[in-house]
């Protein structure tokens, strides 16, 4: 995957860069607003990354006129403004997804990898043989039917159309939730917990795996 | 006196001194026209009098008899005030008090002014005089006059006296101007010396009131109000600092020791990597905590305060009882939840979402068994969320200490938390001109925030009936 990181701060571009990197994305870095614009006018990439606050263009700036060139590439905004306010207006600038200032590299690569997965349209997902019809809202697995509650659909409904990437828990929090607070307790871990006992017990291979250090996924073995 | 001429309320003064000085000079003036005029007319009323009187008198008794008429009124006055002369047609006089006929003056009848000898003090002095003629028939003219010294003097007097006025007005004019402009700068010097004295940092001076209500009080009473708010905050960051030095310096020296440890230990590669992720660990710790302190400081700060819009609390009530439904369950607890259809409240979503999560995460850690119930009920005008509990509860004497910042009691310091949790309810509380307090719930605590509630009729429609989290069906998880 071509991934073109925007970012200024030396040290915070060669982390990102030596993460994707490592899982095998190809990497195109500039250093400034205007060569941020530029290179994404000219090329071709998969996702960028673009850092809210450059040296003479601000990142918002960058995505607003790559949205209006009929750009539609995935935008992963990095900023250090992490108020709700401030991440609303992060989206409505055409960004798709928004990550704060310090962060794990494991959410990074997350959400630049659930980024570039295009949700289908389709109203089955299959993982396995987890199967969820979308139209009548129901869940089996191996042909057995699964009472879920609504909260854990929606859940599971993520975990499968991300079937196969890693999703961390504020991910998971954002995404399913919609919410941006900060539990004290790891809620989300209960509440996968909860799911992982309906979809995984009594079969022999598990489906919903922890990530150590990083969040949960959900994969055929 | 010299920065006194440099003051706006000098000029200010000076305008108005100005203005003030115009319309006395013009009094002035006006009283001091109309009443020479006056005493004009009254002159020439007199003559015109007299020369009627005589007139009629030469008509009824001929030139004997005005001569002698003429004689008794020259004798009948003490100062000769009013002039008299007869004369043929030759102009040669027959009577009167006047020795000849003025130089200058015409022979036709009219109004004439012609100097005359002063009275009395016998001097060459000379006075002016105001004289009608009128001739008799049979050619003999009569020239009646008066005397214009009286009325001279009572002008000079006039004069005089104007003068005067006009200088009083002006000093007393300048005086007040100065007096006004002094007191005026003695309170603007009162409001400046206070903001000197905080600009050297002693930030609890205040401007001194003078009780009497008026506009500079109320100036001084904002500026206090103002300086009490500053105060406040910046006592606030002052403690946020302190408490973040004291509270982040401790993990952050326990960090820098473990990587310290690493290096002088010449480790085995996993022990390398335990270092490294238990650094990771530390360093999310700070940040969550470093978080924390920040939503504190801001909501405190206020400065989000434009934007709270209309929010459904009993929305955000059930949300965050579903988030930590199954945390409850897990415990063994039972979490029930109440409320009213809608509540809707002037609020920031996000921070009262942190808000009630930071409660009912409390209850859910300090409950050992039992239930934990939220409510979210209009009180009249308020809006009343509850989160009680059935666990140990808090000692009266401590429910206040607890929601200062890093304040952990006891028995709960084993538990993991940053002691920054009720800390944050409370600055949501103030934010939104609420408030919270804790109170027994026999047994356990019961944790009372309350807002100023909106009418039903506040929400927007479409946001009042969708996206409701759909309604815990088991309100409990107990078992």
């Amino acid at each position: 995957m071509r991934v073109l990181v925007v970012e200024d701060d030396t040290e915070t571009a060669a982390y990102v860069t030596k993460g994707l990197t490592e899982r095998g994305h190809v990497v195109d870095l500039a250093t400034d607003g205007y060569q941020g614009l530029d290179r994404a006018q000219r090329g071709t990439f998969d996702a960028m990354i673009i850092d809210r606050m450059l040296p003479q263009l601000d990142g918002l700036s960058i995505i607003v006129t790559l949205r209006s060139a009929g750009i539609n590439t995935p935008v992963l905004v990095l900023s250090a403004l992490s108020d709700v306010d401030d991440r609303v207006q992060g989206l409505s600038a055409g960004g798709d997804d928004y990550l704060v200032k310090p962060f794990a590299l494991s959410e990074l690569l997350a959400r630049v990898s659930a980024l570039t997965r295009r949700g289908t349209s389709a109203s089955r997902l299959n993982v396995a043989d987890l199967e969820m019809d979308l139209l009548s809202r129901t869940v089996t697995r191996a042909g057995r039917p699964l009472d879920l509650l609504p909260r854990e659909f929606r859940l599971l409904e993520y975990l499968m159309r991300h079937a196969g990437e890693v999703l961390t828990r504020t991910m998971l929090l954002e995404k399913v939730w919609d919410s941006h607070v900060d539990p004290q307790t790891n809620v989300i871990d209960v509440h996968v917990g909860r799911l992982r006992q309906k979809i995984d017990r009594g079969f022999a291979a598990p489906l919903l795996h922890t990530v150590r250090g990083a969040g949960y996924c959900l994969r055929a073995t | 006196m010299l920065r006194l001429l440099r003051t706006n309320a000098l000029r200010l003064a000076a305008v108005y001194f100005a203005l003030f000085a115009v319309s006395v000079l013009a009094l002035l003036a006006f009283i001091y026209f109309s009443i020479a005029n006056f005493v004009d007319r009254q002159t020439e009323a007199i003559i015109r009098a007299e020369i009627r009187g005589l007139a009629d008198q030469y008509e009824r008794a001929g030139l004997p008899g005005l001569i002698d008429t003429i004689h008794a009124r020259i004798a009948g006055q003490q100062v000769h005030a009013t002039l008299y002369l007869v004369t043929d047609q030759q102009l040669q006089p027959l009577a009167g008090n006047l020795t000849f006929w003025p130089s200058a003056s015409p022979l036709r009848p009219g109004w004439i002014r012609f100097p005359v000898e002063a009275r009395g003090d016998g001097t060459s002095e000379t006075d002016s005089a105001l004289a009608s003629v009128f001739v008799l028939s049979g050619g003999y003219r009569l020239l009646v006059g008066r005397d214009l010294s009286d009325a001279e003097a009572f002008r000079a007097r006039m004069n005089h006296t104007l003068a005067w006025a006009g200088w009083l007005t002006f000093a007393l004019g300048i005086a007040g101007a100065v007096l006004m402009t002094r007191n005026m700068l003695r309170r603007v010097e009162l409001v400046n010396r206070t903001s000197a004295g905080i600009i050297h940092g002693d930030l609890s001076q205040r401007v001194p009131l003078n009780g009497s209500g008026d506009e500079f009080d109320q100036l001084a009473t904002n500026l206090n109000a103002m300086l009490e708010r500053i105060e406040q905050l910046v006592i606030g960051m002052r403690q946020v600092t302190d408490n973040i030095a004291h509270d982040l310096r401790t993990p952050l020296a326990r960090l820098r020791a473990r990587l310290e440890m690493a290096l002088l230990e010449r480790p085995t590669a996993t022990r390398y990597v335990k270092t490294l992720r238990d650094g990771i660990d530390d360093a999310d710790h700070l940040l969550a905590t470093f978080n924390a302190l920040l939503s504190i400081a801001k909501a405190e700060a206020g400065s989000r305060r434009d934007l709270l819009v209309v929010v459904d609390l009993a929305r955000i009530a059930l949300s965050m009882a579903e988030l930590y439904e199954p945390v409850a369950e897990k415990k063994g607890l039972m979490l029930t939840v109440s409320s009213d259809p809608v509540l809707p409240v002037k609020g920031n979503e996000h921070l009262l979402s942190q808000a009630i999560a930071n409660l009912l995460d409390n209850a859910i850690k300090y409950t050992a068994a039992g239930t934990v119930t939220l409510s979210a009920r209009r009180d009249g005008t308020t809006a009343r969320i509850e989160v009680a509990d059935s666990g140990s509860g808090i000692p009266v004497d401590q429910r206040e200490a607890v929601f200062e910042r890093f304040v952990r009691l006891e028995p709960s310091r084993s538990t993991p938390g940053n002691g920054l949790g009720l800390s944050l309810v409370r600055a949501v509380a103030k934010l939104h001109g609420g408030e919270v307090r804790l109170e027994d719930n026999d047994p356990g605590l019961r944790a009372v925030l309350t807002l100023a509630a909106l009418d039903d009729q506040a929400m927007p429609r479409e946001a009042a009936a969708s996206d409701r989290p759909a309604a815990l069906r088991r309100a409990s998880g107990g078992r």
